[in-house]
Formats: C-alpha cells, structure tokens, sequence
C-alpha cells in the first residue's frame, strides 16, 4: 500500500504546518472526549447509586412469587411450596444471598393513631446481606431471628404514629380466611433509609412471629435471590426458574421496581444522546478547520492531481488528516477521563447539592464509573460521526481543478 | 509511430464580454524521439497546448493524440493514469509539494506508480546529483532558491524516464549556466533513451537546443522550423 503510506505522511506533515491550529483542534476533541467519558461515568455512577440503593431496599436481583402476586400482593398469594422445601433447595442450589419473606398489607396502631404499612415477616439473619435496613438502624437493634417478637420500624413512621423505641404497637391484617389477625409487637428498633418513603412504608417483624399470627405456618408468599451483579441477572433468573419449576414467577429487579428498570433504559439512550451533542458541538469545529485546511492547500492538492493522483486519493488523504486529529483528541481525551475517574474514585461528596436528589434516591457520595462500553462508545460515536463529518471538505478537495493550480503565477 | 499530433485545436477563454482564442487551429505532429521548442512570446498559447497535450486539460475541438492513442476523448481517471505513467512534467508556476523535501518530490509520482523504496531511493538520489543538487535532498522546497526548486521540479519530470516530457518554461527562474546544464541533460536524455521532449520557452538560449523550433502567436502555429539541417 504505497499510497497509504505516501497519504499518512501527507497528511500528518500537513496537520503540523498550522501547529496553533492543530493544536486547538486536539484540545477541543480532547476536552469534547473527556466531557463524554466523565460525564457519562459519573451519571452512570448516580444511577449505579439509585438501583443499588433500590435494591437494598428490598427486590434483590430476582424475585419469586406465585403468579399474579404483583397485582395483588397478600396472604391469599402463597408460594404452592413449603417454607421448609424452599430452604432446603435454595441452600442446596448455592445463591450468593437469599431470603424466604411473608409480605402483607397490614396497619399499624400505636396508642395515638394508626397508618396503612406493608409488613415484612423475615428471617432477620438471611436479609443482612440483602436489605439495608439490618445497616441502618439509628436505635435499638435489628430483630435477632425469626421468632424475634419484636419489630423494627423507620424513624418517620415513628414520629407519624408518636410513638418510641420500647413502645408496643398492634399490628392488624387478615389470614387466608379473610379473618382480622391482630398482634401486639413491642418496639424493638428503629431504621432511617435514604428515601422518606421507605421510612413510612415498611414495618420489619420475625417471620415465624407473622406466620403464626397470620395462620399460614410453613408458608411464605416471597422469596429474594441477590446474584453478584445486578447487571447480568439474567444467569440467576434461568438458575431459579430451573429450581422452582412453572407454577410461580421469577422477576428480575427490573421488572419487580420498574421505575428503576426503566431509569437503565432511559440511562442508556441518555448517554448516547449526551455523546452525539458533545460530538455536534465538537463537528463544528472541526469541519470549520478541515475547510481552512482544504482551502489554503488548493495549488498542491491541484499539483498532485496533475501528476496523475486520483480524486479518491485525495478524498482519502484528507480523511486521514481528520482521523489522524480526531485519534490524537480521543488517545489524550481517553486518558484524562481516566485519570480524572481515578483521582476520584473514593468518591465525590456532593451532600450540597445532595438535598435535593434524595427523591431520586441517590447517595451523597457519588463513585464515577468507568464502563467499557460507554469508553467504546464514546470512540466509535467521535471516529465513526467525525470521519462523515469530514467527508465534506474532503469531497471539495478532491473536486479541484488541477490546471488552476498550475498556471495561476 | 508519432509521439504527439495535435489536429486543429481550438480553446476559447471569456473574460467579460471580450473572446481570447488560446489556440486557434493548432496543428502539429511531433515524432518519436523529438526535441521541440515552443516558442511564443507571454499569453501566446504555449501553456495551452501543452496542457491540451498533456490530458490536463481538454479543447473546445481537435483531437489530440498521444503514442498513437486519442486522448481528448478519455475519462478523468485514464487521464490521470497517463499523466502519471506516460508524461513527465515541469509545470510553469507551481510545481513542488511544501511539506515534502527534495528528494520526496522527486519520488511523488514514482510512490503513486508504486514503484518499491529501495528503487526509488536509489533513482531518486542519482537524479538529484545529476541535476546538481546533491547534498539538498532532505530540505523542503521553501529552503530552496528558485532555480533548485525547478531543477527539483525536472528531476521528478525524468526520474521514472517517461516516454514524453513536458516542459513549461523550465529555465525561467535558472541562471545561464544552470540553464546549460539542465538543457544538456535534456539533450543527454533525448540521444540516450529517445525521451520526446517538448519545451515552452521564450528564452533564446534553450531554442538554440533544439532540433525543431515551433512558433505561436495568439494561439496559431505561425512557423515551423527543423533546426537539425541548418
Ligand atoms: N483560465 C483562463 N481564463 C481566461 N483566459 C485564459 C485562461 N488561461 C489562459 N488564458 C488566456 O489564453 C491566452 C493563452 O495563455 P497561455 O496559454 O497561458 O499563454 P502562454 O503560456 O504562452 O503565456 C492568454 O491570453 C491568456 O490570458
Ligand atoms: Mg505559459
């Protein structure tokens, strides 16, 4: 490839004649990369923050429930399999972390007032590693086992039924039979979660405790597999569905908490987007420097011409120039959003701004993440748009006149 | 077989409202091996006809024909694959690349041929001392006078030895004993190899070697002279 090569040198002889502008180019590609890269990490880090944070909260990576348990989630939704069957093929199945749970609509009473609650019956030992509440208790303690006649609550619900830690509250709900099962359960904790919702919303009791209170011994209505990654559920999801056979459902977290599913997606196209306007900005320029390029060159363009070099090789030679600029913008872009992602890896306090993302549950510690597909991303999008981009002046180049540039004195 | 014939060209440039004949039914016939000055004073049509001549530049009517093949009639890319494998040029006014040294110049067209580094290393070198820029062959064209940019510029016309050059001219920016030399070599290369050279000039010096002397005024071939029998 003779002509290759006599076109890279060209072009890379012809970048360095205009040294300021070359120069400016590159840093414009490189700063454009680097606001790709970054920002795309750090908005990949919130998210990160948002679903882990969401998944603590309670769906771990894959749920099971008997069908139709999400429409209508109550005691008359029970797993057709024995609690006791359940911890013996899930143990035996090897998961990471899992829980057997008994989730039920109820409302809670206090001496002073009364709130509508989901109640949790769990096996307090197993959701250690599954839910946050086990990390967040600001008093008391967590429950003990699932026989714990004690339950733990969060700090806004608290304050809503004015009641404390040591207090007795009755919990009220149905059994199977439509039948009020009620019980008086003492205080024994006290939770705050990074969403005001949560700390409204759930109630935390022993799981035995709720069976029996609620007459169904030996049956739950959910259970919660954690895999390694909430990325790449998908093994786990086949892994349990092969366990538990049809008759029940196995939901991703996604599906389970489907704002949070839907936020990946929307994450996703978000990204691409952010790159391509990065990149139009960046087009600008860089098409504006190619024309310069191309204009001030018209006696040697035309001279090779003359000489017998082909249009297309001219087209070629000035797409090089362009990928030879864009690649030097991507090599030092690349690097600084590295750099930059690592200097930053313990963590970005952002608890000024932090006030006002709680809603979105994020964290007020942000971890840039640097994923290779947006890294890829972000070089195909600026190589593949940029080398259109700089078809155009190419395309003039290689429309030149060769007898203009050889007669005019 | 004849190297060049020109049958009744014609090229009319507009400026305004007024109509310049370049060339005005030029005719001429130069055989293999020939040594041809075009004489004409400025704006006489020398640079036209050797661009009609040379495929980079096609006229109003007539036809041209190179080594016994019509070329006024071809497509841009066969154009362009005869001036690269068949002619050899020295342009009037423009004719190095800036970002390429001497000796890169010269081996421009050879690279496009494809012809392999080590041979064009080698051409190239001796080309260069036998224009007598040894020594130059690393600096750019804006570290070179005039005179050595155009012999640059010759160099490249004769390195890969093309059957036909052309010349436009290429004395202009030489002193007299420059010019001696790179019309001797000229000379050199027409006995030794039967290069056909063609030459624009309106220097007496260069006239004087040539075999033929063609002259033009306002686009017309008004003489004709076989200078070999004098
Ligand atoms: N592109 C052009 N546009 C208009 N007129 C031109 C153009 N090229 C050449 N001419 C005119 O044609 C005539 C012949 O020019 P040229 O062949 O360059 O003469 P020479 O090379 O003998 O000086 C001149 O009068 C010149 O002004
Ligand atoms: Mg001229």
């Amino acid at each position: 490839m003779y002509m290759l090569r006599i076109m890279s040198t060209l072009a890379w002889r012809n970048l360095w004649r205009n040294h300021r502008r070359t120069i400016i180019m590159i840093s414009a590609i490189t700063i454009g990369v680097w606001a790709m890269i970054f920002m795309t990490a750090l908005m990949r880090g919130m998210v990160n923050e948002m679903v882990r944070d969401g998944i603590r909260a309670l769906p771990g990576h894959v749920q099971i429930h008997g069908r139709g348990f999400l429409d209508d989630p109550g005691i008359n939704n029970l797993l057709p399999m024995k609690d006791e069957d359940v911890t013996a093929s899930f143990d035996a199945a090897g998961f990471d972390a899992w829980a057997g749970r008994i989730r039920v609509p109820a409302v809670v009473t206090s001496e002073r007032d009364s709130r509508g609650i989901t109640l949790y019956g769990i096996d307090p030992v197993r959701e250690r590693d599954i839910t946050f509440v086990a990390g967040d208790i600001v008093e008391g303690r967590f429950l003990e086992d699932a026989d714990d006649s004690g339950v733990v609550i969060g700090r806004k619900l608290a304050d809503n039924l004015e009641t404390e830690l040591g207090k007795r509250i009755v919990i009220m709900s149905q059994d199977p039979d439509n039948e009020i099962a009620d019980r008086g359960f003492r205080i024994v904790g006290i939770f705050e979660a990074r969403l005001e919702a949560y700390e409204t919303s759930m109630l935390f009791a022993g799981k035995s405790a709720i069976q029996k209170m609620l007459n169904v011994p030996d049956r739950i209505n959910e259970v919660v597999v954690l895999g390694d990654d909430y990325r790449n559920v998908d093994p786990v999801v086949r892994k349990v569905t092969d366990l538990v056979g049809p008759g029940v459902e196995v939901l991703p977290w996604y599906e389970v908490d489907s704002y949070l599913g839907t936020m990946m997606t929307v994450m996703d196209g978000f990204v691409l987007v952010w790159m391509i306007v990065v990149f139009l900005a960046l087009s600008f320029g860089l098409v504006n420097t190619l024309v310069m390029a191309v204009f001030e060159r018209v006696r040697e363009i035309g001279l090779m011409m003359a000489l017998g070099m082909r249009p297309t090789s001219i087209l070629l030679q000035i797409v090089i120039e362009s990928l030879l600029l864009l690649l030097l913008g991507l090599l030092i872009g690349n690097v600084l959003a590295g750099a930059t992602v690592y200097w930053l890896r313990d963590g970005i306090d952002i608890s000024v701004v932090a006030a006002g993302m709680e809603m979105f549950g994020a964290s007020s510690l942000l971890y840039p993440q640097l994923t290779a597909h947006d890294v890829v991303l972000a070089n195909v999008v600026v190589l593949i748009l940029g080398s259109i981009a700089s078809l155009s002046p190419a395309w003039r180049a290689s429309r030149y006149d060769p007898i203009e540039a050889i007669t005019k004195v | 077989m004849t190297a060049v014939t020109c049958i009744e060209l014609c090229k009319t440039y507009r400026q305004g409202d007024q109509e310049i004949k370049a060339l005005d039914h030029a005719s001429i016939d130069i055989g293999e091996g020939g040594f041809v000055c075009l004489s004409a004073p400025s704006g006489g049509g020398k640079t036209t006809l050797l661009n009609a001549i040379g495929g980079l530049d096609i006229p109003d009517s007539g036809e041209v024909w190179i080594a016994g093949k019509r070329i006024d009639n071809l497509g841009k890319g066969e154009l362009a694959n005869l001036r690269l494998h068949k002619i050899g040029y020295v342009f009037q006014a423009y004719n190095l690349v800036p970002v390429l040294s001497a000796r890169e110049n010269v081996e421009f067209v050879m690279q496009v041929q494809g012809v392999p580094a080590g041979q064009r290393a080698e051409k190239s070198m001796a080309i260069l001392k036998e224009v007598g820029l040894q020594g130059l062959e690393d600096r750019r064209p804006a570290e070179m006078s005039g005179g050595q940019q155009q012999r640059v510029a010759v160099a490249r016309a004769i390195v890969s030895r093309p059957a036909l050059v052309l010349a436009d001219e290429p004395t202009a920016n030489l002193d007299s004993k420059t010019s001696d030399a790179l019309m001797e070599l000229f000379v050199q290369l027409n006995k030794t190899h039967g290069t056909t050279f063609v030459i624009a000039t309106h220097d007496q010096r260069v006239m004087g070697y040539a075999k033929r002397l063609i002259k033009m005024l306002d686009g017309r071939i008004v003489d004709d002279i076989d200078q070999q029998a004098a």
